[in-house]
């Protein structure tokens, strides 16, 4: 029997690792200083309020939705930039697919400008490029999505610091618990190990998990380049010791 | 059998950023068709019930309004059950939300029984790591945030307070207002859910 059909699905969340995840002030980026609690966060058994979540059906996905090539076109142009395939998987961390869950995603354009009305960036706008997706994932758990790839840019932090190239992504499982904000960042990037944000993540292991792997089998010829990102949310436990007097 | 190891890692949060509108929140950003709405914006699918208002203002360390946050509710409905009652706003230059709603019914708790009615808000901006979930109660509901689990586990109670929205009425509608204070004197309290 696999060890997956052992597990059901209606235990408790596995606790967030916190040491995984970047703490709340990491002084190397400057905006955690005011905006990190400084309370210690009150550990909560998920209730209902947590373990269920909004669901959206494929009702809301517009045909272009993953085709930021396309999906901002003014004229009829594609986006300008190295064309590229992101696609992966969505897995719980009981390396289960988690289907039917909608993955946003957002990024500035090659130049590594970002369409926005606070982004002060000298790098030109491209007119053809909005910057904004969306995909439901499909009954393995995957998603895909067509764009350009990111420029890296300065930005107000130390006097000459520099985000990496990367890909911003929101994914929302089945419970709110679950809920994910990250970022992606590209295989063999020098820059992602000079980046305040990459590296309030404390654990190398963690930020080489965010960073996704150029993929030649799933590249499109003479198209595309295609690049792997899987994302993991949090699993459920078993259920198997709690107090059941009849067992499981 | 005990649980055993999770074979997998979950992915490490990484901030929303300054520029989170462009993917959550995209029609404010020219970015949407003009008959696409964004994701979760207007009144809430909360079902029957009377309307109301729940909003608020978020606050840093040094007081100054955030006003780059996006702001995320569920809730229950007015029966208690959760279904498709999500709500999704960036806040304003002011650092203010607001959402229309219905008011939520009572759900059980972790004791098994009912908690004290709340929704669930969750967090995201620049200089936030790890997206921060907190909850709204409602202060004319003081009987039964009295014996609610969750608000009975916060030791200090004036710290309790900081999760409970004042009542106001204007031309028959309630609003609840709840200021979220990120760091500092009266800091919200945030959940590790």
């Amino acid at each position: 029997m696999a060890l997956t059909t052992l597990i059901p699905e209606d235990g408790a969340l596995y606790q967030r690792d916190r040491a995984w995840h970047p703490a709340a002030f990491t002084p190397g980026y400057k905006s955690t200083t005011l905006r990190a609690p400084r309370h210690a966060l009150l550990s909560l058994a998920p209730t209902k309020s947590e373990l269920t979540g909004p669901t959206f059906g494929h009702g809301i996905i517009q045909p272009l939705d993953n085709d930021l090539i396309r999906n901002f076109s003014q004229d009829g142009s594609e986006a300008i930039g190295q064309r590229i395939v992101v696609y992966g998987q969505v897995l719980d961390e009981n390396a289960r697919p988690v289907r039917g869950t909608l993955v946003e995603f957002w990024q500035a354009n090659a130049g590594g400008r970002y369409r926005h009305k606070r982004e002060g960036y000298l790098a030109a706008l491209d007119p053809n490029f909005g910057g904004c997706g969306r995909a439901i994932t499909d009954d393995d758990g995957y998603y895909h999505f067509r764009t350009i790839k990111p420029g890296a840019y300065p930005w107000p932090n130390g006097g000459n610091d520099w985000r990496p190239a990367h890909i911003h992504f929101s994914v929302f499982g089945h419970a709110f618990a679950q809920r994910l904000i990250t970022q992606m960042y590209f295989e063999g990037d020098p820059m992602i190990w000079q980046d305040p944000i990459a590296l309030s993540i404390a654990d190398r292991a963690a930020v080489e998990q965010l960073t996704a792997r150029l993929d030649r089998m799933n590249t499109t010829p003479m198209d595309a380049l295609a690049y792997r990102f899987d994302i993991v949310l949090r699993g459920r436990r078993s259920t198997m010791f709690e107090n059941r007097p009849e067992g499981n | 059998m005990l649980n055993r190891t999770p074979p997998l890692k979950e992915s490490p949060s990484q901030t929303a950023g300054p520029y989170v509108h462009i993917g959550l929140t995209p029609s404010l950003e020219g970015i949407s068709g003009p008959n696409v709405k964004d994701l979760g914006s207007g009144p809430l699918e909360a079902g029957a019930g009377p309307r109301i208002t729940i909003t608020g203002r978020i606050f840093d360390g040094s007081a100054a309004p955030v006003s780059d946050a996006v702001v995320e509710l569920w809730q229950a409905d007015a029966d208690g059950n959760h279904d498709r009652a999500w709500g999704r706003v960036a806040v304003d230059g002011t650092g203010s939300f607001r959402f229309d709603t219905v008011k939520p019914g009572r759900v059980v708790g972790p004791d098994g029984k009912p908690m004290a009615p709340h929704v669930t808000l969750w967090i995201v901006a620049r200089g936030i790591n790890v997206g921060l979930h907190t909850r709204l109660y409602f202060a004319d509901e003081a009987e039964a945030n009295a014996a609610d689990f969750v608000l009975n586990r916060i030791m200090d109670p004036r710290r309790r307070q900081t999760l409970v929205a004042a009542r106001t009425e204007a031309d028959g509608r309630a609003t609840y207002t709840l200021d979220i204070r990120l760091q500092g004197d009266d800091e919200t309290v945030f959940f590790d859910i």
